[in-house]
This record gives structure tokens, C-alpha cells and sequence, in this order.
């Protein structure tokens, strides 16, 4: 049974903007999805439907079979959200914040209490749950959101830019967390603009641009398409003409940088041969390549092409 | 069983709410009522003398608790719920496998509790400077629970549709303060002239102040019977329309 599915979502708001112009998705449970698109794409339309913040124009959305129209109650007993803005009471203490949550999902106080001290100490809140939450720092706070969005135990959690703002240190130990909750079981449904986030934590992938799904496919089988790699070689000496050697394109980003794209099929020898030939002595070199930007950013570009 | 849970999370968080700032909710209607009593009641109500064989002092404390209901109760939802929505925290209620129902008679019977609460408040302090000789005690309590009831719907639709914090605050101000003033408090309306009887029917709090004045002392210019249909009729119309609003998710859904 798939955790979602989506068939002909549609959306139009009231200014007559069509946001989603009749999505089909499917994500399977234990799975970790990425959803990803550009700013306005439509998939915080499309989060939003699908966790009953925004009220659809037509189309089905079924969560784990249950649908979100016909059998409401069943299906939002099956999600958490932890949202992209804090949406929680900031003049309320962090423990209330989640007790409550539990609450309005109807579990008895008794069992709320342990659910959220076990989320709470999850997320190592745990000693900060008489703090006010407006207190509390911004990682703190996207954390706080999570305890929520878990504490019922939903079987499909959507994280819509979870890490958006917070520093590098609690991005990952935020990875690590969602690596947790998912290999707990929890399918995961993760939207996110930093593309490295999703290559590595994501399994499958759906690509939204301009209100349709573009792209959806395994995330190997997506990467696996790139064509080319982009590298750049730290020169030993500064150079003032771009040297020209076929198969590969040049480009100076100062003196002593060069970059260099490398198409998938074609090895680095010749390169480094001709480059010694040059007399052009390379120190080092990195792998620029985000191959899932590449990727992200080719596909999101045809279609204003094609228009 | 989960609706019933989710009902008491959010009247006890409303509960909580107001009580953890009771100087803001709980000790400013005890201060003015007191200065009503002190100014009005006594200075000004020596001079006036008796209304329909009451002091003046007994017969305007009806009136001043009722309006501390009214006002209450109306500002408690509207303020609440405006807050949620503003805030963002309304969608941890619109994801969660809440009815309706639950949301507003979860906000309303917030706003019921304080009502009621600043409603005794008041109470205790005019019994520092009158008796209050309790005549019917059922449409008393009756009139006490319906008046509450009905502001704090009114006071859920305010904040549906309100869009910023000039929105709640016009209603209290401009509709609901001067139609407590005019739905005699402080006189009976038999004291005005014709033509000032008649428009005063059409004000609705004046047959709720007069229904509770005729629990309380026995004193009344309106068949109070009119009172009970009209609050009912009021308050399931209220709830239909807000039930409908909250169901097609205008003001809170986009």
C-alpha cells in the first residue's frame, strides 16, 4: 500500500493563479521522498492540501489508503507535519506545545505525557520543556516542531524545509534525526532547497515545476543521468589564456583556478598530459559537481524553453 | 472518545490562558466595576432614589455583571482565536483529525469560562455594597449562561474574519459598549421618551440585561420570554454559521 497518493490535485486560488494543474504521485511507505521544485512551483500548495491546511479545487489524495476527502479523521491520523514557518504558540511552554498537539489527535493525558517526554528527550528537548518556546533558538525551535509532528506517531511525516536558516551543525544532527525516524519506520516526505540535503537522505524523487510533476524516478537512476562533471584545478602558477584542449571546456574563475567540465565518458589523463604539455602544473584538485543541482536545475529549465 | 479528549485540550488551554494573565483579564473589570459602584451606585444613586421600588445601587448591578459577561466572553474568543490564526498555531488544529464542532465549542466554552468567571468576580464586589435578594435563580443562571454563550459565538465569527488586530477591536468598541450602555444599565428605559422606547427594543442586549435584572431583583420592562427565544434563536444561528464557515474554511483555509 502507498503511504500517498495524489490523482489529478488541482488548485486554483481565488486571484485565478493555477498552482497545481493536476498532479499524480504516489510515494510508497518506509520510503524517504523528496519533493522538490522552485519557489512557487506548487509544493507547498500541494503540502499544504495534503496535511488539509488548503482547501483543493479538485482531484483525490489518499494517505495509506484512506482518503483525505471521504474518511478525513482516519487519514489525518496518519500524518505529522513539521511546517516551513514556526507555527507554534510562542508564548506557550515547549512541553504544553507537544502535550497539546497529542491531545487534539484524542490521545488520553495519561499516555500524552510519556509520548511527549519520550520526543521531547528524541530530540534532546528534553531539559528545556518549561522553557517558553519563544525563548528558544531557531534549531531548537524547528526541533520543537518535530516532537510535535511525532508525537502521535504518525505513519507519514512531511518535512517541508525543515532545515531552512539553521546552521551547518544542526542540519546534520537534524539529517541524522530524520535517518533515525525513518529506518523507525516512518515514511518521510521531505521538501527542502538545499539539493544535497535530498541526494543524500532521499531514495525516490518528484520534481515539480510551474504546477506539474516534471520528473519523478528513484534518486540513483536520476543521477546516473549526468553527463558531466565539473572539476577545478588549483594551478601552481597564475595563467592569463584559457587553454584550449578538445573534449573538455575551460573557464578561468581567477588566475590560479581553473574550471573544467568533463564529459562522463572521457578520462582526466589526456587532460593532465596536454595541461604538463602546456606547461601548466596543476597542485590540486576538487570535484565541483552538485549532481543533483545540475540535474534540478536542467529539468527545471526546459519547460520555459519549450515555451 | 478522541473528539472528547481533543474538546477538553482546548478548553483547559483556554482556561490556562486567561488565568495566567489575570491582570490583564481578571483585575481590571473588578476595578472598574468597583468605580461604577462607588460613582454611580452610590454618589450619583443616593440622589436618584429608588427605580420600580429597588435602590438604584440594586438595580444597576445587573446590568454592570452582565455587561462584564458580555464584554468578557466576546473578548476572550476573539482575542484567543484571532492570536491562533495569526500566529500560524490554528493549523496544528486544521491538521489534526478535529470536527468542527470541537474547535468552536473548544474556543466558546473558553470564552464561556471567563465570562462566567469575571461574571462571579463582579458579582462578589457589588455584595461589598448591596444585598442582591436573588428573586429567580434558574432564569438568573439561565440568562448568565445563554449571555455568555452567545458573545463568545459572536465573538468566534469576529475572529474568523478578522485580518488584524483593528478588526477585533472594532466591534468591542463601537457595537458592543454603546448598545450595553444603551440597553439600560443605568435607567429604565419607561424613563425615555416614546419614541426612544421604541428604538431601544431593537436593542437586543437590553432584553438580556432586563431578563437577568428579573432574576436577580424581580424588576423588568420586557416580557422576558421574548429574551429566551431571541437569545436561543441567536445562538443556533451563530453556531450554524460558524459550524458553516469553519466547514468551508473561510478566514482560516486558503
Amino acid at each position: 500500500m502507498n503511504a500517498l497518493s495524489i490523482r489529478d490535485l488541482k488548485k486554483t486560488y481565488k486571484n485565478g493563479l493555477e498552482v497545481l494543474k493536476g498532479i499524480n504521485l504516489d510515494v510508497e511507505k518506509d520510503d524517504f521522498f523528496a519533493l522538490l521544485g522552485p519557489n512557487g512551483a506548487g509544493k507547498s500548495t500541494a503540502i499544504g492540501i495534503i496535511s488539509s491546511l488548503v482547501n483543493k479545487t479538485s482531484g483525490s489524495v489518499k494517505i495509506f489508503g484512506h482518503d483525505l476527502q471521504k474518511d478525513n479523521a482516519r487519514a489525518k491520523n496518519c500524518i505529522g507535519l513539521v511546517p516551513q514557518e514556526i507555527n507554534f504558540n510562542q508564548f506557550e511552554t515547549v512541553r504544553n506545545i507537544v502535550l497539546n498537539q497529542a491531545g487534539y489527535y484524542g490521545i488520553p493525558r495519561k499516555q500524552a505525557k510519556i509520548s511527549t517526554e519520550k520526543c521531547l528527550k528524541q530530540m534532546s528537548l528534553w531539559d528545556k520543556k518549561d522553557t517558553v518556546s519563544r525563548r528558544l533558538s531557531g534549531g531548537m525551535k524547528r526541533r520543537v516542531m518535530i516532537a510535535r509532528a511525532l508525537v502521535h506517531e504518525p505513519r507519514l511525516l512531511i518535512l517541508d524545509e525543515p532545515t531552512a536558516g539553521v546552521d551547518i551543525e544542526i542540519r546534520r544532527s537534524m539529517w541524522e534525526m530524520m535517518e533515525q525516524i525513518n529506518q523507525q519506520g516512518t515514511t518521510i516526505i521531505l521538501t527542502t532547497h538545499y539539493l544535497q540535503e535530498a541526494e543524500s537522505l532521499c531514495r525516490n524523487i518528484a520534481i515539480i515545476n510551474e504546477g506539474v510533476i516534471i520528473e519523478k524516478s528513484g534518486m540513483s537512476e536520476l543521477l546516473a543521468r549526468v553527463n558531466k562533471d565539473q572539476i577545478v584545478l588549483n594551478l601552481d602558477s597564475p595563467i592569463s589564456e584559457i587553454p584550449s584542449i578538445e573534449g573538455y571546456e575551460f573557464a578561468l574563475s581567477d588566475s590560479k583556478s581553473l574550471n573544467v567540465t568533463v564529459p562522463k565518458n572521457k578520462s582526466l589523463n589526456p587532460l593532465f598530459q596536454q595541461l604538463t604539455e602546456k606547461n601548466i602544473k596543476v597542485l590540486s584538485l576538487k570535484n565541483k559537481t552538485n549532481r543533483l543541482e545540475q540535474l534540478f536545475m536542467d529539468l527545471v529549465k526546459e519547460p520555459q524553453i519549450n515555451s | 472518545m478522541n473528539n472528547r479528549i481533543a474538546f477538553k485540550t482546548i478548553v483547559f488551554k483556554e482556561i490556562r490562558r486567561f488565568s495566567r494573565i489575570w491582570p490583564q483579564t481578571l483585575v481590571p473589570p473588578a476595578i472598574t466595576t468597583s468605580l461604577y459602584f462607588m460613582i454611580f451606585g452610590r454618589l450619583i444613586g443616593d440622589r436618584v432614589g429608588s427605580i420600580d421600588g429597588v435602590s438604584y445601587m440594586q438595580y444597576i448591578v445587573p446590568g454592570i455583571i452582565l455587561m462584564s459577561v458580555i464584554s468578557h466572553s466576546y473578548s476572550n474568543v476573539v482575542s484567543s482565536f484571532y492570536s491562533t490564526k495569526f500566529q500560524h498555531h490554528i493549523e496544528e488544529l486544521l491538521v489534526a483529525p478535529l470536527s468542527n464542532w470541537v474547535i468552536l465549542w473548544g474556543y466558546v466554552c473558553g470564552g464561556i469560562a471567563r465570562g462566567l468567571l469575571v461574571g462571579c468576580v463582579v458579582t462578589l464586589i457589588s455584595l461589598l455594597f448591596t444585598d442582591i435578594p436573588v428573586k429567580h435563580y434558574g432564569i438568573a443562571v439561565a440568562i448568565y449562561i445563554l449571555t455568555s454563550t452567545l458573545f463568545a459565538l459572536a465573538g468566534f465569527i469576529n475572529a474568523i474574519f478578522a485580518d488584524s488586530f483593528d478588526d477585533i477591536s472594532i466591534i468591542p468598541n463601537f457595537v458592543l459598549t454603546p448598545l450595553s450602555y444603551l440597553g439600560g444599565i443605568f435607567y429604565s428605559v419607561s424613563m425615555l421618551p416614546e419614541i426612544w422606547q421604541k428604538i431601544s427594543l431593537a436593542n437586543p442586549i437590553l432584553y438580556l440585561i432586563n431578563a437577568f435584572r428579573y432574576g436577580l431583583i424581580g424588576v423588568t420592562d420586557i416580557d422576558i420570554r421574548i429574551a429566551f427565544a431571541m437569545t436561543g434563536a441567536c445562538i443556533l444561528f451563530l453556531m450554524l454559521l460558524s459550524l458553516f464557515l469553519l466547514h468551508k474554511g473561510i478566514g482560516i483555509k486558503n
